[in-house]
């Protein structure tokens, strides 16, 4: 096929991953000349653009498909349910929050040219120290990777060398977001306590207001989640990929043969932290705020739900499920705001009823059958 | 500088020659090629056993699953070791591998490596490979993938992460493939597989990681005659390089290959010697007809 020309050799026979990327890079390019390029050169004929607001939110939901991705890779490849990764997601985005906020500059309520306005409300009289560095986007960038991942790699150390496995890890996970959510409400934490970090201003000197600068960061969004995949990708086709699985099926097995467990399971842990922190931090300029309701278990648990309805052990079965759930959530929040909870359980329950391998397993299962239908034409 | 390692190379020489401080001395080990492992022991087989069971004793809740069991197992050597149910055989292959850790007694591979203390991949790349009594393979992968797993190399994460099969380790995994007879199901799922394939390609696994010693529990189980038969070649075959441990409780395939047979009885050896001699000791069936 001539469309394995634009992929990596790893990546020819996953052709739920090509139609993903194909679909991905054609939105991206189609967003980028009609609601940039054309009203840049012909200003009087913007009037076929898709609304910015529609942008911004299609760009957040790439995030938390990068984000779906990432429990993909430590449930579905390696069997480790951690109800806690949004933690990661959470500390990626108060990573980029810190960044933006002294971004603001002394255009803050209180014009302190330092200080974000919480802590002068606070009468606090100079930045804590963990504070310090996130004036430069060099030094957010990489605290956005190592922030979630040396909490996972600490966490992971810890319960991975116990051989903590199962529901227990799963309990252990939820508990973690959620002592950190109990932690970043409180205000001595220096993060905006309850409120967070909002009224953010710009990024790297553009306004975040401004079409052109939502327009670049839905667009490295998409490459974010492009990237993330491929990355993911390749980490489940190499032999990595195949001894994560091999720990989750059999992981006696895999110890017997020389694999030193623990650290594979790090590993991959860490990875997926990682690749949740960038999540989080492409996320917040496009929501506009991050606050501690981000570590909530239930964020966690509703994410394991997007997994589960896409299909879990495909990483684009999470794409997909990460799209449809927070579609319908914000269709539902819009229209029927009560009956949310309701239909995300629903749509659990029939899905892991009637759908074990989740929207994919149906498609997979179509295929199947047309596949006999052909065969069985043929030997008739 | 150069004076140091001048000395630091005599002292070296003076321990190589007094072979009584060997696991004082960091070799390249062969049975660590490749792998940047943590233990620093050679194995030593030098003295004959290449492992050592002494007075293991293993209770699991006040039931004695092993008592004061002690046992040596020679180079390269062929030993069949039978029991009835509940003897034991199997916890001492956990000992053996790690699995379990015994309660007291010495376990030691070669002469230095104290296998009490390693870890059970440790273990496993020191040259000590095992087959469960269930079938343990890895049912989402292929024949091949499974196979290919189990391949002796490094099996650190960053070198997992990036490598690639060579010609060589491709050949390997295909004669491997037709010693088992599953090469025309080279890519088909393993848990497809019938009971008896399951064996051969937990048995291929084996054969793949190249160990020292082989620790084979129940491998006959579900098989037919004429597998049985391949089989016992197979394993007759791999003795002299290796070691082979056969826990088996088919007597006719148990006289087919062994020459030395180890009676386990609650928890400690009760009779050994050859398939004869073991059959006409008076206290053998008395056990055996006593079930
Ligand atoms: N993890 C465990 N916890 C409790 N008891 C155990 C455990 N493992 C083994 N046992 C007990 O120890 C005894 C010895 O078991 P073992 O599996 O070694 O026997 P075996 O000789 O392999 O028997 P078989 O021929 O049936 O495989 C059995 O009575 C078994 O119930
Ligand atoms: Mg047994």
């Amino acid at each position: 096929m001539i469309i394995n020309y634009f992929f990596p050799q790893f990546m020819h026979k996953d052709t739920g991953g090509k139609i993903l990327l194909s679909l991905l890079a054609l939105v991206t390019i189609m967003v980028i000349i009609f609601n940039f390029l054309i009203p840049l050169l012909l200003p009087e004929a913007s009037s076929w653009h898709m609304p910015t607001y529609m942008v911004t939110l299609l760009g957040k939901y790439l995030c938390l498909a990068l984000l779906a991705i990432a429990l993909d890779l430590v449930w579905g490849y390696c069997g480790i349910l951690s109800l806690g990764h949004a933690a990661f997601f959470a500390l990626g985005g108060y990573a980029m929050g810190m960044y933006l906020m002294r971004q603001i500059g002394d255009r803050g309520v209180y014009g302190d040219p330092v200080l974000p306005d919480f802590m002068v409300f606070l009468n606090w009289s100079e930045l804590p120290w963990y504070w310090y560095g996130f004036e430069s986007f060099a030094f957010t960038a990489l605290m956005i990777l190592l922030v979630p991942g040396l909490l996972a790699y600490v966490f992971g150390w810890m319960t991975f060398r116990s051989r903590v496995t199962g529901v227990y890890l799963s309990i252990m996970t939820q508990a973690l977001t959620y002592a950190l959510m109990l932690a970043f409400f409180r205000n001595e934490m220096g993060l905006g306590g309850n409120n967070g970090l909002t009224d953010f201003k710009d990024i790297l000197g553009f306004s975040l207001q401004s079409d052109s600068t939502r327009i670049v960061i839905f667009s490295l969004s998409a490459a974010a989640l492009a990237m993330g995949y491929i990355a993911s990708r390749f980490i489940v086709e190499s032999k990595l990929g195949k001894t994560v699985v091999a720990i989750r099926d059999a992981e006696l097995r895999t110890r017997f043969i020389g694999y030193k467990v623990e650290n594979f399971k790090l590993w991959i842990f860490v990875f997926s932290a990682m690749l949740a922190g960038v999540a989080g931090a492409l996320y917040v300029p496009q929501v506009g705020i991050i606050n501690p309701g981000e570590f909530s278990p239930l964020n966690s648990i509703e994410l394991a739900i997007w997994v589960a309805i896409g299909g879990r052990g495909t990483l684009f079965g999470a794409v997909i499920g990460a799209l449809i759930v927070n579609y319908a959530k914000t269709y539902f929040t819009g229209a029927l705001p009560e009956l949310w909870l309701f239909a995300l359980g629903t749509l659990f329950i029939v899905s892991t009823l009637y759908l074990p391998k989740g929207v994919v397993g149906l498609f997979e299962r179509f295929q199947n059958r047309t596949e006999n239908n052909k065969l069985e034409e043929k030997t008739a | 500088m150069n004076s140091f390692s001048q000395m630091q190379d005599k002292v070296r020489d003076v321990l190589r020659r007094d072979r009584t401080f060997n696991h004082t001395i960091v070799e390249e080990n062969i049975f660590l090629q490749g792998t940047h492992s943590v233990h620093h022991n050679t194995l030593d087989a030098s003295h004959g056993p290449v492992l050592y069971l002494e007075d293991v004793s293993v209770s699991f809740d006040g039931f004695q699953a092993l008592n004061k069991l002690s046992l040596y197992i020679d180079d390269g050597e062929l030993r069949c070791i039978i029991g009835p149910n509940g003897a034991g055989k199997t916890t001492m292959m956990d000992v053996i591998t790690g699995k379990t850790r015994p309660d007291t007694g010495l376990v030691y591979f070669g002469q230095t490596m104290d296998l009490t203390q390693m870890a059970e991949h440790d273990i496993a790349i020191a040259g000590i490979g095992r087959k469960f009594q269930k079938p343990t393979i890895f049912p989402e992968h292929s024949v091949w993938e499974n196979l290919e797993l189990a391949m002796k190399t490094d099996k650190g994460v960053w070198h997992t992460l990036f490598t690639v099969l060579t010609s060589e380790q491709k050949d390997r995994i295909e004669e491997v493939m037709l010693i088992i007879g599953l090469q025309e199901l080279c890519y088909a799922r393993a848990d497809l597989l019938s009971h008896g394939q399951k064996q051969w390609l937990e048995i291929g696994m084996l054969l793949m990681q190249d160990p020292r010693v082989l620790l084979v529990d129940e491998p006959v189980a579900g098989m037919t005659h004429q597998e049985m038969d391949r089989t016992a070649e197979l394993l007759t075959s791999l003795a002299g390089k290796h070691s082979v441990v056969v826990v088996e409780h088919d007597m006719d395939f148990v006289r087919s290959i062994a020459s030395q047979v180890t009676v386990l009885h609650e928890g400690s050896v009760l009779a050994e010697g050859t398939m004869d001699e073991v059959q006409n000791n008076q206290k053998v069936i008395e056990v055996y007809l006593g079930e």
